[in-house]
């Protein structure tokens, strides 16, 4: 995915000696010397150098005092009293980020000379940058503010006139550029053209007065463009949507993961008090490396959207009225209750997690429902994150046996139209009249239970509407497209009265089977281990941070599924 | 006493009647030492080139063989490109426009043997923009060399193919640092690279080896292949080897340009004999003795520069200012450099503060900008160098303007950053009185002609 992975070495198991502030260790030949320090529980601040983009070496904040072994005539190394190595220390500093270690190279990450270098670079950096920290959204992430209290004075020195630049830019449709504020590492510059392939970020102007701009005639509007806002390691580049939302120190950082298509990026959510400010990606090799799409990144607004669901809805001549959840629960099994088991269809979803629909599995089954399917959702491929899967958990729901990539649902139309079909259970908020079936069909229906986030033309129609929790309001896990068995985890509350899906699902299944013994998602994960062989052996815990790979994608799809 | 010049490569230039058409360059013996080159075999000419211990001629003074042994063209899958430095911008430097202007095919008769000798196919010619009336000469002169059949295919029907293409800079001096040409030349701003990995040996020009070389540099090649490398490094100095061309500007009688071995003669041998002494019978009070960003030197200082004696034991000898040897080691021992060949002489009327803003004002202009230090420390050094002229310098000035200049020099990618850092390092600390003084006396602005350049 990435042209570069400079955090990677070459051949993990082909080690040097290598000196790192007087301690020996044994460190990957050619690993660079950021990398090393990192590795070494040392750290080298830089600011342009990133382990996924190419290496510029501008910003001069990574350098450090290098050192060679020093040799005898032979070229045999000369030894020191402790039997190490001696190092012939160079006079002039190098950069770590362009440096790859050698056998016997001594890196000195904190010796005067480098304490001098950093703090000349800190100093450099701020005489001609703007004080906008109390208005700036970056403040409290900024790699400038943190730098400056590690190794910058305090003071300045400069009494000069700043230099002004262009401020308040707009870049692209989502990104506003300050150029006082801009550092020059060409990050994001180089972001565009290798990672995204999309040639418009540059600098014009020459030395101080140099200045980020889009080409003549291009906007920075590509589908990516707001992971530079990330990679920005100052306020040059922000988010329109989020700048002068929030401080960022304000936010509740929770780990999640994307759940706009089927790709699954880990992402964190930044929430507070109730309210998601914004999502950033989270760096996971095998899945999204540290980059995520604005689309996904962008897609939180709906948390807040007026056709949000707050309360369960009855209906009762004809209208919805807002009820409680043992009125709505109870009513929902009575349905469920007045029609044959094989009268009743139920509409899993990919949106819902593996636990919510492995209480669902257990629900059909216990009722003896076969007709169980999901509506397929394509989204908008690109060659690189996105994919043409709009399910989040297909594979999640293929592996429990709930889903037959709608084959299964075509049929349910002409199936409710003839009467074969005279109950429906709607999950994930899907939308059926969206997906094809018509509201005159639906409306043919003893029964119609609609669960989900924001209200449509199948929820008005339901008999009973039970709001559910978006992907930032629950805990569970999913499968992504290529076999990724991934968390998330709970940033806020779900409005109102709206409930986590698991438990909908737990309370109806109750109801309708007074069958229950799951107490909480983590048991919900235990019997799925128990039960689902291709998550045997696995545990909450196991699943980790950055998700574990269930198998290939090729016996993902070869049928190897559990019949429901 | 009077000193002759021992003209080398200048010598077709400003003699009567010599025009700088081939049939003109052939007359006076051009395109033979092609011939003989080409006769002689790539490996024979690199080898001449080693013996002649030539260096380079652009600025920093490498050995230009050690510089060509690093590419072996027997070795490499990939085209080796060379590159003629034609960007010269250094203040002070206005030997190549010489050569450029007046004897072009000389340029071309050293660039192709030099292209010969390391298997190059397709060379640049990388002149800077300035050089409008040069970039025409040498366009005329590839046209007449290749109509002659001394470029093209089957050069001289030896079956060696070779182009060479002119490409124009845009205007900056920083396209002079080697690898800040090599992106320029690739069609990028010219932001020179890092070192490692891009040496350009191995990571030149579209990442294939590459050589970058001076014009003068080039145009030696030519007499070295002519006379051998041996005869050759027989003129000039052990390790200071050929000639050395010679632009003088400032404060003396006779301004201009002068060709002598290397080493021949002294600094003061330069100033009162050959350019005719200081102007208007003034004293003289300082030499840039390389362009204009080495460090300068000051009259009445000393010296200690270590010289082979006679029984070739190593002797340490004090030699002042005006005794210096204009060669690579004896400036570079007196804490300065030959550079680029540029003199500058300043007499005692000139306000070393005016000199030093002026110097200042130029690198602010032309700092690329990629990196921290040069980018924003070269700018604070104008800035404050503008601000004493001005009448309003602080007391502590001069020693923020050494402390600045000290952490930009050594950290930055390309020697820009010395260029920039030393004239002040070194102007502050011989001169360092004549600054306090101004400071002392603020309210009294320079002379305009300088305030001028600061804005």
């Amino acid at each position: 995915m990435n042209p570069w992975n400079h955090d990677v070495a070459k051949d993990e198991l082909d080690l040097v000696d290598v000196q790192v502030d007087g301690v020996w260790l044994r460190m990957p030949r050619g690993l660079n010397v950021v990398e090393v320090a990192h590795r070494s529980k040392k750290f080298i601040p830089h600011y342009c150098y990133h382990p996924k983009l190419s290496v510029v070496g501008n910003c001069r904040m990574c350098l450090f005092e290098m050192g060679t072994p020093k040799t005898n005539a032979d070229r045999s190394p000369v030894l020191g009293p402790d039997g190490k190595p001696e190092i012939a220390w160079m006079p002039r500093p190098q950069i770590g980020c362009a440096t790859g270690v050698t056998q016997g190279m001594g890196i000195r990450t904190d010796s005067p000379l480098v304490k001098d270098c950093r703090n000349g670079v800190m100093e450099f950096l701020l005489i001609n940058h703007p004080l906008d920290c109390p208005i700036c959204d970056q403040a409290g992430e900024c790699k400038l503010q943190e730098y400056s209290v590690e190794y910058g004075t305090g003071t300045s020195r400069f009494v000069e006139e700043k230099l002004k630049k262009p401020k308040n830019v707009d870049l692209g449709k989502r990104i506003v550029l300050d150029d006082e504020r801009c550092i020059l590492c060409s990050r994001c510059v180089r972001f565009s053209s290798e990672v995204m392939k999309d040639d418009v970020l540059g600098f014009v102007n020459r030395g101080s007065h140099s200045t980020l701009t889009a080409y003549p005639g291009k906007r920075f509007d590509n589908a990516y463009s707001l992971n530079t806002v990330d990679l920005c390691p100052v306020g040059a580049l922000t988010s329109k949507d989020f700048r002068f939302q929030m401080r960022v120190w304000f936010l509740k950082e929770t780990k999640s993961i994307c759940t706009s298509c089927g790709t699954g990026c880990s992402t964190t959510i930044g929430s507070r008090e109730g309210k998601v400010h914004r999502v950033t990606p989270r760096e996971n090799e095998a899945v999204n490396s540290a980059w995520m799409c604005d689309y996904g990144r962008l897609n939180i607004h709906y948390l807040d959207s007026k056709d949000r669901l707050h309360r369960p809805l009855l209906k009762a001549v004809g209208e919805q009225f807002p009820g409680t959840w043992a009125d709505a629960i109870h009513r929902a099994a009575e349905g469920l209750g007045k029609v044959k088991p094989e009268e009743i269809a139920v509409v899993a979803s990919g949106r819902l997690t593996n636990e919510e629909l492995f209480v669902l599995k257990r629900l059909v089954g216990e009722l003896g429902v076969t007709r169980v399917d999901m509506v397929p959702h394509s989204g908008q491929a690109d060659n690189f994150l996105r994919s043409g899967d709009g399910n989040p958990n297909g594979r999640g729901a293929e592996l429990l046996g709930l889903s037959s990539g709608g084959r299964k649902f075509s049929s349910w139309g002409a199936e409710i139209v003839s009467g074969k079909i005279r109950a429906l259970l709607v999950l994930g908020g899907e939308d059926l009249v969206a997906a094809g079936i018509p509201s005159s069909a639906l409306q043919k229906l003893d029964v119609l239970l609609f669960s989900g986030i924001l209200g449509n033309e199948t929820s008005r129609l339901a008999h009973v509407v039970l709001p559910s929790a978006a992907t930032a309001e629950k805990t569970g896990s999913m499968v992504n497209v290529h076999g990724r068995l991934q968390r998330m985890t709970r940033a806020i509350a779900a409005p109102g009265e709206a409930r986590e899906d698991w438990l909908i699902l737990r309370d109806l299944r109750e109801a309708c089977t007074g069958g229950n013994s799951l107490h909480s998602v983590e048991d919900v994960w235990k019997a799925i281990a128990a039960e689902v062989p291709q998550f045997a052996g696995l545990s909450w815990a196991k699943i980790g941070d950055l998700g574990v790979q269930l198998e290939t994608r090729s016996s993902l799809s070869g049928g190897n599924l559990v019949k429901a | 006493m009077a000193f002759s010049e021992q003209r080398l490569i200048f010598k077709n230039i400003d003699v009567p009647g010599y025009t700088r058409d081939i049939a003109c360059y052939q007359k006076n013996g051009g395109y033979e030492v092609l011939k003989k080159g080409l006769a002689m075999g790539g490996g024979a000419i690199r080898d001449e080139v080693k013996k002649s211990q030539l260096r380079g001629r652009g600025g920093a003074g490498f050995p230009t063989g050690t510089k060509w042994s690093f590419i072996d063209p027997t070795k490499t899958t990939k085209p080796i490109y060379l590159i003629c430095n034609a960007d010269e911008s250094e203040p002070g430097t206005f030997k190549d426009r010489q050569i450029i202007h007046k004897d072009p095919h000389q340029l071309l008769e050293g660039m192709i043997l030099s292209c010969f000798a390391n298997g190059v196919k397709l060379a640049y010619l990388y002149i800077r923009c300035e050089f409008t009336e040069g970039w025409k000469i040498m366009e005329k002169a590839l046209n007449e060399a290749r109509a002659a059949g001394f470029l093209g295919k089957n050069i001289l029907k030896t079956g060696y193919d070779l182009e060479i293409y002119v490409h124009r800079g845009a205007g900056a001096y920083i396209c002079g640092e080697e690898t800040g040409l090599i992106e320029s030349l690739e069609g990028k701003r010219a932001y020179p690279r890092i070192k490692p990995p891009y040496f350009p040996a191995v990571l030149g020009l579209y990442m294939c080896p590459t050589i970058v070389n001076n014009v003068e540099t080039l145009c030696n090649v030519k007499h070295i292949v002519d006379m051998g490398g041996e005869a050759y490094a027989k003129i000039g100095r052990p390790n200071n080897t050929g000639t050395r061309l010679l632009c003088v500007s400032g404060d003396v009688v006779k301004p201009g340009y002068y060709e002598f071995p290397v080493g021949a003669l002294t600094l003061g041998q330069l100033i009162n004999d050959v350019c005719g002494g200081i102007r208007n019978g003034n004293r003289l009070k300082a030499v840039i003795p390389g362009g204009s960003s080495a460090k300068v030197l000051k009259a009445g200082e000393v010296y200690k520069i270590k010289e082979k004696g006679s029984d070739g034991n190593m002797l340490e000898k004090e030699v002042g200012l005006e005794d210096l040897r204009l060669d690579f080691d004896t400036l570079a021992a007196a804490g300065s450099m030959a550079g680029s060949g540029g003199v500058i002489v300043m007499d005692h009327t000139r306000d070393m503060v005016e000199c030093l803003a002026n110097i200042s004002a130029f690198y602010a202009h032309e700092s690329c900008g990629q990196c921290t230090p040069c980018r924003e420390g070269v700018l604070w050094l104008k800035k404050i160098l503008g601000r004493i002229a001005e009448g309003h310098g602080r007391e502590d000035d001069p020693a923020l303007l050494k402390e600045v200049a000290d952490k930009i020099a050594g950290r930055t990618i390309c020697a820009f950053g010395e260029a920039a850092a030393w004239p002040v390092q070194s102007f502050i600390a011989k001169f360092k009185a004549e600054f306090s003084a101004r400071i002392a006396r603020n309210g009294s602005a320079s002379r305009h002609d300088t305030i001028s350049l600061l804005h």
